[in-house]
């Protein structure tokens, strides 16, 4: 189990955290929490063959949040003393304008995160800056030794230190500690005139380690590598409605954008979510199973609990086809009257919790991922994304290949430059007739933006075959 | 209108920040490095989003922060922290120049020269003392959205309304004995109404907006409300189209996107890592001959408009293209050295990074035809008013993006389209533009008027 998370890292006593519930303590004030962070983020990066950047900033602050019905009142305060979550409370209260509650706070009883999916020790979160100055160098190598025609290698680690203690209202005061790490590589390809570029990384909740075993660094240097390289024989794609399969692992940003934020609680509550009133309806085909897992030890997206102090899960979004759950936090899940997630997230003591996706991906299905691309005739294989995007009220999203071939009767042949997918959310995972067996988490590099915050998530999609998509290339 | 002024306290405060940045700076001396600057910036939000008539969130703060970058020699490394505390920032140095001493050597690294610091700090029109209380901006974002619903009884939903104030001061100071500083303010509303069509009961969702530096200069709730819910209601019924090759008409809004893409490629980092489309080509024809822009530092009330650059460097009105020929890259000192070229005063700073480049009021300047009369010259084509993704590759200028708008039938906009992409590459559709609007409005850095491109691939059916 991780170790509690006690006030006093933050310089609050528990007296005080509990004065400050009490001022909130007003009678229209539903809930009310205070979250308090302290995050260290560290990077360094290289260009040219040298390390030239590093770089370190500490951050620390309390969230202050009331909800009264539907409203939130919420201030925040870089400051942590007795004085300061007092204003922050009168402000967060605000919203409701009410006099005090009958009932006294419960005083919040120390708990402790029920699972420990990061068990990693302080001493090995910190890294000295010359073994990651060491990693970038043999990466830049690598890439490079991977061919000539590599010219530059831009790559760059971060990582993330945050400790996290959140007190409610409803009498429970939760910490955890959540690591963080990301390693990035870009590669510039010239061959003439011709320059591509080609991009890998990937990480976790995890220790520095992690990018040393079977050389995993080395690894993503000549994925990078290959992806530019590759590039540079790529030709026009095409445009128009195709067939299109998507290879397992980080396409599986299809369903981050096409169906997983039109499930978020907020968006239904306020019925703004094409998937509104959709709850037991079919919305995709009946190979299709999809889950949102907090609780995958290590993954990007995984946390013990969420930013409420909810334990992360892993709940059933579609089922067969049928839509089944939306994913909460506690403001929405009241208001609907619908089970509690642990999905309420926010990017920092700043920001609001909204619910948010952690990891979510298809299961696998029962195919051969061979026979799916040996069914198609004419169409399209997207191995790699960059990033997608989707306007939730008319379901419409977006996502960009990276690295795509065509598929012409059923073989891979020649390689495509990127190009836009454009689908509709409610109708895209109708169109799915082949799940592969192959299921496959992405590496650990994703990062969702919502309401201009960002969080980190995982996708993972075994391959699979969508009948018909728009491809938004240049040629007929 | 419930207005007050603020107290007289900032300049005592920036006299603060200035004595605590001298002591950060000779801290850092003390330490090992050799030249170092630091930026100190804080501010107080205010934000309301107000949703179906009542208040949905309400955030209020104040926050400041302090970013230290060292040079020791040719090494160096940047830090940031919230905490101001002597214990917190002599930690800060030392952890600062033990990370710039872990680097490696970096031959053109460092400080702009002495000479190159800005001499003038004029003050540009940024603030706005005004201070709106709590009860005022709720009341702004109810109308904004009120007037929306009263607009159009298609108008079923939405989204909310948002009344953001904001102020802030920066201070930045060097080893060089720079000091400057300056205090800005913004003022917005957003109204994001949802419509509904009655037969289908599909929904469609758009947004206006406006942010002004002054409070006063901002237009009526009831305006913004009512363009917004214009913008929803002429989404119904949107359609595909079939897949072709047709001239594309990009509204103030999508036209400024493919500004934005200009700017990103002209930008000193990504040319000197040869990670851009527009490699070499000063003083050569990227562009139609229609096109001249501007980045202009010191337009007074400037979204992007400040006394000195993120290194401490004069701001000033660049000339980027010229009837087509690119006259001048973005670049702060480091991308400059590294072009060999002087710095164009286009340092950009975020508190804890080191500097990088980005615009000011970075401008396409107007054409005379009205956005009527360019959609009126399109026999079939597409008008753009909305882009989404991310599907440009900078290195290439391969574009493809998702759209939607209106389809164009002889000069007419005929019915909205939806689940359509536009395809093409930057470095042609620069070339191919063929009219440019006379519609320049500044909504944010970067402003173009409507545009025309001669031929793009739409793809849908």
């Amino acid at each position: 189990m991780p170790e509690p998370v006690q006030l006093t890292k933050f310089g609050v006593t528990e007296l005080e955290a509990q004065h400050a519930l009490d001022r909130l303590n007003v009678r229209d004030v539903d809930y009310a929490d205070l979250y308090f962070e302290s995050r260290t983020s560290e990077s360094v990066s290289m260009e040219e063959g040298i390390v030239k950047r590093a770089a370190k900033s500490v951050s620390q602050g309390v969230g202050v949040r009331a909800t009264a019905g539907e409203k939130t009142g919420f201030a925040y305060s870089d400051e942590l003393t007795k004085k300061d979550l007092e204003i922050a409370a009168d402000t967060a209260r605000y919203i409701a304008n009410s006099p005090k509650g009958d009932s006294p706070v419960p005083v919040p009883t120390q708990r402790r995160p029920t699972r420990d999916l990061y068990p990693i020790e302080r001493a090995k979160a910190e890294v000295a800056t010359a073994d990651r100055v060491a990693l970038l160098n043999e990466i830049d190598a690598e890439a490079r030794r991977y061919d000539p025609r590599i010219k530059n290698v831009m790559a760059s680690f971060n990582t993330e230190y945050k400790v996290v203690a959140v007190a409610t209202s409803d009498g429970t005061l939760v910490g955890d500690i959540q690591p963080l790490s990301r390693l990035q590589i870009t590669c510039i390809a010239e061959d003439g005139d011709n320059r591509q570029v080609g991009s890998f990384g990937g990480g976790g909740r995890v220790g520095f380690e992690y990018y040393h075993e079977d050389n995993r660094h080395l690894g993503y240097a000549r994925e990078a590598a290959r992806e530019a390289i590759l590039n540079l024989s790529a030709v026009d794609a095409p445009a128009g409605v195709m067939p299109v399969v998507l290879a397992g692992g980080w396409p599986g940003i299809l369903l981050h954008e096409a169906i997983g934020h039109g499930l978020e609680a907020d968006f239904n509550r306020k019925k703004t979510s094409a998937f509104s009133s959709l709850i037991g309806k079919r919305v995709a085909s009946d190979v299709c199973t999809i889950v949102d897992d907090g609780t995958l030890p290590f993954r990007r997206g995984s946390l013990n609990m969420d930013d409420e102090g909810t334990p992360t899960s892993c709940t059933t979004l579609i089922e067969k086809g049928i839509l089944r759950r939306y994913i909460t936090d506690k403001l929405n899940a009241r208001l609907m009257g619908i089970p509690l997630t642990g999905n309420g997230r926010r990017e920092n003591y700043q920001s609001v919790v909204l619910p948010r996706m952690t990891n979510t991906f298809m299961l696998a299905g029962e195919s051969d991922p061979q026979d799916i691309i040996r069914s198609v005739k004419k169409g399209l294989y997207a191995v790699s994304f960059g990033g997608g995007q989707v306007d939730i009220t008319n379901g419409k999203f977006v996502f960009s290949a990276s690295e795509a071939y065509l598929i012409e009767d059923g073989q891979i042949t020649k390689p495509v430059k990127g190009a836009t997918l454009i689908g509709s959310g409610p109708e895209i995972l109708t169109k799915v007739s082949m799940v592969g067996h192959d299921l496959k988490l992405d590496n650990g590099i994703g990062t969702c933006g919502k309401d201009g915050q960002s969080v980190p998530v995982g996708v993972g999609l075994p391959t699979i075959k969508i009948d018909e998509i728009t491809v938004g290339g240049t040629q007929r | 209108m419930h207005q007050g002024q603020r107290g007289t306290e900032p300049a005592t405060i920036t006299n603060g920040y200035a004595q605590l940045a001298a002591d950060v700076l000779s801290r850092a001396k003390a330490c090992g490095a050799t030249e170092a600057d630091i930026v100190v910036a804080d501010g107080e939000t205010f934000s309301v989003q107000v949703r179906v008539g009542t208040v949905d969130r309400l955030t209020k703060a104040r926050e400041k922060r302090l970013g230290l970058r060292v040079f020791i020699g040719k090494r160096s490394a940047t830090t940031s922290t919230s905490d101001f505390s002597q214990d917190s920032l002599e930690r800060l140095v030392a952890d600062t120049c033990t990370l710039a001493r872990a680097v490696v050597e970096d031959d053109v690294s460092g400080l702009p020269d002495a000479a190159q610091m800005a001499t003038d700090q004029p003050s540009l029109d940024l603030y706005d003392e005004t201070v709106l209380d709590t009860e005022t901006q709720i009341d702004w974002a109810k109308r904004g959205e009120a007037a929306a619903f009263a607009t159009d009884p298609r108008i079923t939903n939405s989204e909310g309304a948002e009344f953001d104030s904001s102020s802030g001061r920066v201070v930045l100071a060097n080893s060089h004995g720079f000091v400057g500083s300056y205090k800005s303010s913004n003022f917005s509303l957003s109204v994001s109404p949802i419509a509904t069509e009655s037969t289908t009961g599909a929904m469609q969702r758009d947004a206006w907006y406006e942010v002004q530096r002054k409070f006063a200069r901002l237009a009526s709730a009831e305006s913004i409300g009512q363009e917004a819910a214009g913008r929803a209601v002429r989404r119904l019924g949107a359609r595909k189209v079939a897949t072709k090759r047709v001239p594309v008409v990009f509204d103030q809004e999508t036209a400024g996107s493919l500004l934005a893409n200009l700017c990103g490629a002209i930008s000193g980092y990504g040319l000197y890592k040869r990670a851009s489309f527009l490699l070499d080509k000063l003083g050569q024809t990227i562009a139609s001959d229609l096109m001249t822009v501007y980045d202009d530092g010191r337009m007074a009330g400037g979204f992007g408009s400040r006394p000195f650059d993120g290194e401490g460097l004069a701001t000033r009105k660049n000339t980027i293209v010229e009837r087509g020929v690119l006259q001048s890259y973005l670049l702060d000192t480091y991308s400059g050295r590294k072009l060999g070229l002087p710095s164009t005063g286009n340092a950009s700073r975020s508190v804890g990074e080191s500097p990088s480049v980005g615009p000011t009021n970075f401008y396409l300047v107007p054409g005379s035809k009205s956005a009527q009369e360019i959609i009126g010259s399109v026999k079939e084509g597409l008008y753009v008013t909305e882009l989404i993704g991310f599907g440009i590759n900078m290195v290439t200028g391969d574009y493809s993006k998702g759209a939607s708008g209106f389809w164009i039938e002889n000069g007419e906009l005929a019915y909205p389209v939806e689940e359509i992409t536009i395809a093409g590459n930057l470095k042609q559709m620069f070339k191919d533009i063929e009219v440019i609007g006379s519609d320049l409005v500044f909504r944010g850095r970067i402003a173009s008027p409507t545009l025309k491109i001669s031929e793009l691939m739409v793809a849908g059916n």
